[in-house]
């Protein structure tokens, strides 16, 4: 052991460190033990009630409906989004919802903008949609890997060239947020989070009492999101759902190329939800990235249902079931 | 010298928008190492903070519960020199997926296969982050110790040999570790290691603790002032939805535990309200924009 850091042991006996200077133990905890407040419980209970309490916002209400299809990132994959809108036709939906990321990973973007008009899906803005209708540089992920940023920068320009500034413009123009009704259940529609658009909702870091507070705080019986890429649905102990839809324009990361949506639907006064796998061309998905040069990683990806990229966003319980 | 000279009035206050992420310290300043770069100075001889209890720990994570708290980080010192530390994380893996701060000294292989029961048990993540402050000894162990750039390289097999995947943190005490060629070398390491999936988080130094003596404390006009006030807010900082909670009672932050005007409360509810970002090394988390989380 160094004699600098022998010294700072024995310095340390009996102080305490005070910023970056020492000061006898007692000192520190005198100050200490009189900094801050220590409210009374009823006081407490008035903090908590003023710090949890949110607005409502003024979002007109959809529906009712009885069953609706909704999904989330298409990531240019105008094959996925054809076939998604066969199967809310075939479910007999009554309305389709998206919740935004349009762009990104796929090839051609313009493709997909005559679908979602003339399919009527109800759209939200996402990051992306955000992003490129205020002409961002890049989408902001803000990656720790420099393979990952590589690869988030080089989708997001291709996106950004590929999209014409009408359809941009239109991106900029599509809510926030939706509130729909299925039956008697309230849900609210967001892209993230109800109070972040780029919020991660994963199923492993999104907590029950978390849940609980979210929805109290939005008043609603149930949230739909998407913007992880991974779904999943947690009933709370409160009879509320909380559901990630997942997203149909790159698959789930779990070695299966299909992608995935959701089903929600009335069940004499309880919401049914589904989440289903949707199985789409992804062979010819495949041949088109292909031709427009995308990066081979992702084109992997469309194949073989792994991701291959920006997998560092991932918690660890989610990241344990990833190949890469 | 002094950490604190601008006064409340002019420094801007940061709001709680909500309690995303709550720390806890639970191994007080208390550690197997002295790192020469600690901004709260730990040590083997340290008691500025002192262990949490299991029992301690158990109405925060109730109260925390009850305001919406997403994600539960444990830090020291080293978390694993608490004796209660896995009956800890069993008990928070109930309220919310936990990660805990370590240097990964303590990570026998018994341990870790107790780790990864723990991290697959439950609905929550259970993830670990372990520092490391050069991809060779001749700069890790200058800063954290002779010896241990080898026995942390154990600790993180160990962890990966049981499953478990730990994040590795670095500090930017040299300007090379957070360029794009320093990060390739940390994940070649990795990588050699037989981590086939790599995780690294950078951070940058704070000035204060051990590392004002290693390479200078905060100048004077490294402060933020009311006009610094942003129109987007402070929603970038971490102090805007996390609090800390040491045996002495909540701070602010996990950064600022060891400055007494950082403490603001008893409980968690006695913290609610906004906090005036007076100290230099609020200056650091703005500029470099760091998040203290995963």
């Amino acid at each position: 052991m160094s004699a600098a850091e022998n010294n700072k042991l024995t310095a340390h006996r009996g102080k305490a460190t005070w910023g970056e200077r020492l000061v006898p133990l007692e000192r520190f905890r005198e100050e200490t033990a009189v900094a801050g407040r220590r409210l009374s419980e009823a006081a407490r209970l008035v903090e908590q009630g003023n710090f949890l309490r949110r607005e409502r916002g003024a979002t007109p209400v959809e529906g009712p409906y009885s069953r609706v299809v909704v999904f989330g990132g298409v990531y240019n994959n105008h094959l996925a989004l054809e076939a998604v809108l066969d199967a809310a036709h075939k479910h007999g939906a009554e309305a389709v919802y998206c919740l935004g990321d349009l762009g990104g990973f796929g090839p051609s973007p313009e493709k997909v903008w005559p679908l979602l008009l003339e399919g009527d899906v109800r759209t939200l803005q996402g990051n992306y949609e955000e992003s490129l209708a205020s002409g961002r540089e890049d989408c902001n992920c803000g990656y720790t890997d420099p393979r990952d940023n590589h690869f988030a920068t080089l989708s997001y320009r291709y996106t950004s060239e590929h999209c014409s500034s009408d359809f941009k413009r239109w991106m900029g123009g599509l809510p926030l947020q939706r509130r729909i009704r299925v039956g008697q259940r309230e849900l609210l529609l967001v892209h993230g989070s109800p109070r972040q658009i780029n919020e991660f909702l994963f199923h492993s870091t999104s907590p029950i009492s978390f849940l609980e507070v979210l929805l109290d705080q939005e008043s609603c019986d149930g949230l739909l999101c998407t913007h992880t890429g991974l779904q999943w649905h947690r009933r709370l102990p409160s009879g509320r759902d909380v559901v990630n839809v997942g997203v149909i324009g790159r698959p789930a990361n779990d070695g299966q190329p299909g992608v995935w949506y959701a089903m929600l639907e009335d069940r004499d006064g309880d919401l049914g939800v589904e989440l289903l796998r949707l199985e789409y061309d992804h062979t010819t998905l495949a041949l088109e990235m292909q031709q427009q040069n995308l990066p081979q990683e992702f084109i992997d990806t469309i194949r073989h249902g792994w991701w291959t990229t920006c997998l560092e966003i991932l918690p660890a319980r989610e990241r344990a079931r990833s190949r890469y | 010298m002094p950490s604190i000279e601008a006064s409340e009035a002019t420094a801007p206050r940061v709001t709680l928008s909500s309690l995303d992420t709550l720390w806890f310290q639970v191994a007080g300043t208390v550690c197997n190492l002295a790192c020469t770069h600690c901004f709260i100075s730990c040590s083997p001889t340290n008691r500025t903070h002192e262990f949490l209890s299991l029992e301690a720990i158990l109405p925060y994570l109730e109260e925390a519960a009850t305001l919406g708290v997403k994600e539960l980080y444990f830090t020291g010192g080293e978390p694993f020199l608490n004796p209660e530390m896995e009956s800890i994380l069993e008990q928070a893996l109930q309220v919310g997926p936990v990660t805990v701060l370590t240097n990964g000294l303590l990570l026998d292989p018994e341990r870790c296969r107790r780790l990864n029961q723990l991290a697959d048990q439950g609905d929550y993540s259970l993830d670990f982050r372990v520092s490391l402050d050069g991809y060779a000894p001749e700069t890790n162990d200058p800063i954290r110790g002779e010896g241990t750039f080898d026995r942390i390289l154990q600790g993180v097999s160990n962890l990966v040999e049981a499953g478990l995947n730990p994040v590795i943190t670095v500090t930017e005490v040299y300007e090379d570790n957070g360029s794009v060629s320093g990060k390739e070398r940390f994940f070649g390491l990795l990588r050699d290691l037989g981590v086939a999936k790599p995780r690294l988080k950078m951070l940058p130094v704070f000035q204060i603790g051990a590392e004002a003596e290693r390479s200078g404390a905060y100048d004077s006009w490294q402060r933020l002032r009311d006009r610094d006030t942003l129109d987007e807010g402070w929603g970038h900082l971490q102090c805007s939805s996390c609090r800390m909670v040491t045996d002495q009672g909540v701070w602010v932050c996990p950064i600022l535990v060891n400055e007494p005007r950082g403490k603001m409360g008893q409980t968690l509810s006695d913290t609610l309200e906004p906090f005036p970002l007076e100290h230099p090394a609020c200056w650091t988390c703005h500029v470099y924009g760091v998040s203290c989380k995963t």
